[in-house]
């Protein structure tokens, strides 16, 4: 699509069983920001079958407008259905920017609307604004994590991001607003050869980190089982869960699910104690809304200080199992 | 069974810098690799041949050196390999590269799977694969914990935020894994030595009848517009100190003050 005659700020509402995931609401919020640049209507984009009772809420949270398309072949998520029918809409309507949470639903459809609507998608931006030129640009960090870079789309429309979860507070819903709520109409066929057959909750051990109020962190420094066995040791006695840099989830130490940042969590415990992690860009975005950072490296000079507010320039294979001899001898 | 299996070399490092006089990224010196959760990919590939026989093919796009990547691949058992290298393909974004495998995929022809590794560390938008489906109009499984073939049909475990989900794809699909799908093998020696008589094919633009104008730079709507690093902000930082006995102990005073031991 080129960029004549484009208009609209669009925001994908995932939902899923009825729900609307709580990320199109950090989007709405978002939003309000490019809308205050540009003057472009919000529109939140609802698929599925019989979900009109969420398209209120959608408006309450700062949509201007919901496009509401109902079909029986959106019930459940698969990936060319809801292609073929977003792509119908946004062919008719044109918007200039469209949004997806970076949810693992934004990011499965997100690639192939790309495909359908020849147009640029970045991933997983932090942020998201118009620059001294007046250009919409999305912020990502790069390579590694260890700059910024602002990716823009020039040419083509929609401008596409999806958007990293848990980093924009919701508006306040406001039950007065109003919005037309527009009823389209779209042909979608049956993926035949895509079935979900059930779902089951993941069996994580402990609190899922993104709900723990306390967290002990390893990092690159952590080189082995037997040395992770000492930040355990300590997690266990101060009732906290294990987390991870990327290293460690890469190197097969730790499972995904316990990576902060990057494709991992976004993570606000009331402490984290960080163990030789140098603290890249993508890894301090994930945590840096802990209430209480505390610190351990070797490395007086780690970025990781940067953001501590106490830190222990210290080896960490000393430091910890005397940490957690003297909890255990606190508590006792 | 025809597999497909695609590879990304990626820097072996998370802190490359800029350089602080021209802004540029400092490359030298940076070792490169198989992007991780492509092992992971390569690994699945060879169990399901070794379970129900066929071929794996590793492709990859990138520079003449990117073949470093298909050598492993071959050295781990793959059968054969093709590097996509053509100036037309460099500065590509994930619609162009997208595309660019698409257009290999179909040269190559008569697959089942194509697998992808969830996402590379280096771009890390986990966005190829799924735009690969796209252009081949193929259903797609993202954030595969574990397959099982059954007739023509794939058996996948997805792993989503707080869900695993089951579904079955059928062949022929696209595949996207993560890390906990498997361990991957090393090579073993007679892999290795058996690796250098396998067909490595290279191809460019013309050889898979590509539009250069949707491949590279040229065919990519998204660009880096500036790249800078992130703005310090110095907390005042209060240091534990003494003996690691000395700063446990003010460790946990401070966990007592937020009343949290």
């Amino acid at each position: 699509m080129q960029k004549d005659n484009v208009q609209g700020i669009w925001i994908f509402a995932e939902q899923e069983n009825g729900a609307l995931h709580p990320a199109v609401f950090e989007l709405l919020a978002k939003a309000q920001e490019l809308k205050a640049h540009n003057g472009e209507a919000i529109t939140a984009v609802l698929l599925g079958d019989q979900v009109e009772a969420l398209a209120p809420a959608l408006i309450a949270a700062g949509a201007d407008g919901v496009l509401l398309a109902e079909e029986e072949n959106l019930a459940a998520y698969s990936a060319r259905p809801y292609q073929q029918a977003l792509t119908q809409l946004a062919e008719k309507y044109c918007p200039s920017i469209l949004l997806y949470p970076a949810t693992p639903m934004g990011r499965d459809l997100a690639p192939r609307m790309m495909v359908s609507l020849h147009t640029g998608l970045t991933a997983d931006a932090i942020d998201l604004g118009f620059d001294e030129d007046g250009v919409f640009y999305q912020t990502t960090p790069g390579y590694g994590g260890s700059i910024l870079a602002h990716i823009v789309i020039l040419e083509k429309r929609p401008q596409m991001a999806t958007v990293r979860t848990g980093l924009f507070a919701p508006l306040q819903p406001d039950p007065q607003r109003t919005g037309e709520i527009r009823r389209e109409s779209v042909s979608v066929e049956l993926d035949d050869s895509y079935e979900l057959l059930g779902c089951e909750p993941k069996v994580v051990s402990g609190v899922p980190i993104d709900k723990a109020e306390i967290l002990v962190s390893g990092g690159r420094g952590i080189k082995d089982e037997a040395e992770l066995a000492l930040l355990r040791e300590l997690a266990d006695a101060m009732g906290a869960e294990i987390a991870s840099s990327r290293p460690l989830v890469d190197g097969g130490l730790l499972p995904h699910s316990k990576q902060i940042g990057q494709s991992g969590a976004t993570v606000k415990p009331k402490l984290i104690v960080n163990v030789a992690i140098s603290g890249s860009v993508q890894y301090q975005i994930g945590m840096n809304g802990a209430a209480c950072i505390v610190s351990i490296n070797k490395a007086a000079g780690s970025p990781i200080f940067d953001i501590s507010h106490y830190g222990a320039v210290a080896d960490f294979k000393s430091l910890v199992p005397a940490m957690t001899a003297e909890i255990k001898k606190r508590k006792a | 069974m025809k597999i497909l299996v695609f590879v990304k070399q990626v820097p072996d490092t998370d802190t490359v810098k800029l350089d602080p006089v021209t802004g540029n990224l400092r490359r030298e010196g940076v070792v490169s690799t198989v992007n991780p959760a492509d092992l992971n990919a390569v690994e699945a590939a060879l169990r399901l041949k070794e379970a129900r026989g066929g071929t794996v093919t590793a492709v990859t796009m990138g520079p003449p050196q990117a073949a470093e990547v298909l050598k492993k691949a071959l050295a781990l058992g793959c059968d054969d390999a093709y590097l996509l290298s053509d100036r037309a393909f460099g500065g590509a974004d994930t619609l162009a590269t997208a595309y660019t495998l698409s257009r290999a995929a179909e040269k190559i022809g008569d697959y089942d799977l194509l697998l992808f590794g969830r996402n590379a560390v280096d771009g890390d938008t986990a966005q190829t694969g799924p735009a690969t489906a796209a252009f081949l109009d193929l259903p797609q499984v993202t954030l595969v914990s574990s397959l099982e073939l059954r007739d023509s049909w794939l058996y996948c475990e997805r792993t989503l935020e707080e869900r695993i989900e089951l579904v079955r794809v059928k062949l022929p699909a696209v595949v996207c894994v993560c890390r906990e799908i498997n361990t991957p093998r090393y090579p073993t020696l007679m892999n290795i030595m058996k690796a250098s008589k396998k067909p490595l094919t290279v191809w460019g633009a013309a050889d898979i009848e590509a539009d250069t104008a949707q491949t590279g730079g040229k065919g990519s709507p998204s660009s880096t517009k500036k790249v800078f690093e992130p703005e310090k902000r110095n907390t005042d930082t209060v240091y534990f100190s003494g003996s690691a006995e000395e700063m446990a102990a003010q460790f946990a005073d401070l966990l007592e003050n937020q009343h949290l031991l």
